[in-house]
């Protein structure tokens, strides 16, 4: 079976290395994709659209169902995670630990068991007891907002540079998952809930969706971002870019969130109580 | 673009793409998949299409690796085959 296997592979493999033959040189001019379609977005983005990233705008205006309904699937993506592997039980059952917050000490509480101290003088410790480190806690502390920082000018400065909606919105979520990962998860999920993630992203596809729908209320074709003129100054070729915009801060929010939601239901196995 | 600097990342990323499917290590693979993704992301570099570049290092060496880290942190080590 093993041998059948690494034949089929093989055969396929090189079938698809003899098709690659065929394709033009890399970078030809003369390529069908480098004759007609590249030169017309690539002449035309700036004085149609105003944003003089090609890349963005044919993602998020000339191409805008495309984008859309790619944001649809990260969304679907975590609302399938979130059927598969959630778990809607709140008490965890057996022997729990607790930090004392001062001294540093660990108490394994039985189940059933309760204590006579003050709450908030203890936090609670996952079961898989990983010591506390100091030097990464403080540096991830200190580095997650400069992360932050940079996902929001991703997202805000993708008209002008590489990156955008998706990109920024990855790093979003990679800075509350790096909380999470230096942290513990209830540090995570203290700074951003279940609720707050999992509405994120269909906000997002929201924002996206209505910002087409908005653009048919007005007269025009869904995504025609001509038609936000008529509510933001600039006129149609400026409301163009902020259109763009807009839907990019949708996509933003909607892989955030799901990244975050995704992350949170895999690395508690859906229970929300503890994990990486 | 520099032919030498392409083939030893084009190397680098074959090595470690079979290296992934060949490790014994869950956790070995998901990090040459990182490995791999970041390798990747040199190419597209390399070639021009800096937002692809982008996309793919931060989904695929970041994110998806946390992932592949978080399953297996759940699941084993160790393949069964």
């Amino acid at each position: 079976m093993k041998t059948l296997g690494l034949i089929i592979v093989g055969l396929v493999g090189a079938g698809l290395v003899y098709a690659t033959i065929d394709f033009p040189p890399f970078g030809d001019p003369k390529s069908p994709a480098s004759l007609h379609v590249s030169p017309r977005y690539l002449e035309k983005t700036v004085e149609e659209t105003a944003v003089p990233n090609a890349v963005t705008s044919v993602l998020g205006d000339y191409r805008g169902f495309d984008t859309m309904f790619e944001t649809t699937v990260i969304f679907c993506a975590g609302v399938a995670c979130f059927l598969l592997l959630r778990i809607p039980r709140r008490r965890s059952s057996g022997p729990r630990q607790y930090r004392h917050r001062l001294t540093g000490l660990t108490f394994r509480i039985k189940e059933g068991g309760e204590i006579f101290l003050p709450l908030r003088e203890f936090e609670p410790v996952d079961s898989i007891w990983t010591p506390h480190d100091f030097i990464i806690e403080k540096v991830c502390r200190y580095l997650i907002p400069f992360i932050q920082l940079f996902g929001l000018y991703v997202i805000a400065h993708g008209h002008h540079s590489p990156g955008g909606g998706f990109q920024g919105g990855v790093i979003l979520g990679a800075s509350i998952i790096l909380l999470s990962v230096s942290h513990n998860l209830r540090t995570a999920l203290n700074r951003m809930g279940e609720k707050i993630s999992a509405l994120f992203s269909p906000v997002g596809v929201f924002i996206f969706a209505g910002t087409g729908a908005l653009c048919l209320v007005l007269g025009y074709r869904f995504l025609d971002y001509q038609a936000l003129a008529a509510l933001l100054p600039g006129g149609p070729i400026m409301a163009r870019s902020h259109g763009i915009l807009l839907v990019e801060v949708g996509v933003g929010m909607a892989v955030m969130g799901t990244m975050v939601w995704i992350f949170k239901n895999l690395a508690s196995r859906g229970r929300y109580d503890e994990g990486l | 673009m520099i032919w030498q600097l392409d083939l030893l990342i084009l190397t680098l990323v074959v090595l470690c793409g079979i290296g992934a499917i060949m490790i014994r290590d869950l956790l070995g693979a998901a990090i040459l998949f990182g490995a791999y993704s970041f390798m990747m992301c040199l190419l597209w570099a390399i070639m021009g299409a800096v937002d692809v570049a982008f996309t793919e290092a931060s989904v695929g060496a970041g994110v998806s690796t946390v992932f592949f880290i978080a399953a297996v942190y759940h699941t084993t080590r160790r393949t069964k085959d």
